[in-house]
């Protein structure tokens, strides 16, 4: 347990150590190309989505193996939640949510391996995927309408007195959307996982009290819940944001 | 005790934004039982309304966790 240290017969214990970057090989500076704890679960997230969704598929029964119902469960899920947000003009963008969700979900519920290391609780992930979104919706959305797109902020219902703030409100507001979805995400992992931490310390008192065990299981469930529910809220977000590019009219 | 005065400010300061995670926490249980209110008059249109359930929780739970990281960055990267 590297997380826990003695200094001078004090116990020292340090939950936040579970989310050190390190290098897989030696000990070096980290550099772009270095192999890292995070890159090596990384992959093994995109190594799991491929056996799940390719290999399990590989067979493409019309009457579905249990792996393929798994993938069409998810695919059905994520398209018919595009389809209601959005309509038919969003579901073109259905391969990039999909990507999303399914990338999100996997890493989630990787970390929640005990020993193992959980890529979105690092900001700097869940920064890229939140830019991501937020490039994409705005560009999207000046494509599709050109300037008509700033028409998003110029609401028609309020009086014509308070719309120039009510547009500045809404500028602000859009501007926040990356910041907001990033800082969700690695938040909610991150502070769940801490939680999870320190309630494991809690373990070694349970020859005293057996309930300690129960408190670990208990939040251990939720984060297997938090770990669902981010993932469906970071998508839905994005399904959202999408409908404003696609559809700019509330 | 001992440390120096910047550090003691980092802890409070810290302890401060724990309050804030705590008020986020009402307003995200105002979102679900304004939502279970609901779902009990009318349940046939409550599943329909369960996506705007979780966009909700999921905006008044981001200001938590923005008051979440202000504690973590006074600890950890001042």
């Amino acid at each position: 347990m590297a997380d826990v240290a003695q200094s001078e017969g004090v116990l020292v214990f340090k939950p936040l150590d579970q989310f050190i970057i390190s290098p897989l090989f030696g000990d070096g500076p980290i550099y772009w190309y270095t192999p890292t704890n995070l890159t090596l679960w990384l992959g093994i997230a995109v190594v799991c989505i491929y056996l799940l969704f390719v290999v399990g598929s590989s067979g493409r029964s019309i009457v579905p193996s249990r792996i393929q119902s798994i993938s069409e469960v998810i695919y059905g899920f994520i398209y018919k939640m595009l389809d209601d947000v959005c309509g038919q003009d969003g579901v073109k963008y259905f391969p990039y949510v999909m990507t999303l969700f399914v990338f999100i979900l996997f890493v989630n519920y990787l970390g929640l391996i005990p020993t193992s290391f959980v890529a979105t609780s690092h900001i700097g992930v869940t920064v890229v995927l939140g830019f991501g979104v937020f490039l994409g919706v705005t560009v999207l959305g000046f494509v599709l309408n050109g300037p008509a797109f700033l028409g998003m902020f110029w609401l028609k219902e309020a009086p014509l007195a308070v719309r120039p703030i009510l547009a500045l409100i809404e500028i602000v507001s859009y501007l926040v959307r990356p910041v907001s979805l990033s800082v969700r995400l690695a938040g909610n992992i991150m502070a769940g996982h801490t939680v999870v931490k320190v309630f494991a310390a809690f373990a070694g008192i349970a020859a005293l009290s057996p309930l300690s065990v129960l408190a670990i299981v208990a939040i251990y469930g939720l984060e297997v819940l938090v770990a669902g529910i981010q993932a469906y809220v970071f998508t839905i977000l994005t399904c959202v944001y999408l409908k404003d590019a696609v559809k700019p009219h509330h | 005790m001992e440390g120096n005065i910047g550090e003691l400010g980092q802890y409070i300061g810290a302890g401060m934004g724990a309050i804030g995670a705590g008020i986020a926490a009402l307003g995200v249980a105002n979102v679900a039982g304004n939502y279970l209110a609901g779902a009990l008059r009318n349940p046939s249109a409550a599943a329909s309304q369960t996506a705007t359930l979780f966009i909700g929780l999921a905006f008044a739970e981001a200001l938590g966790i923005f008051s979440f990281l202000v504690a973590i960055l006074l600890m950890f990267a001042v």
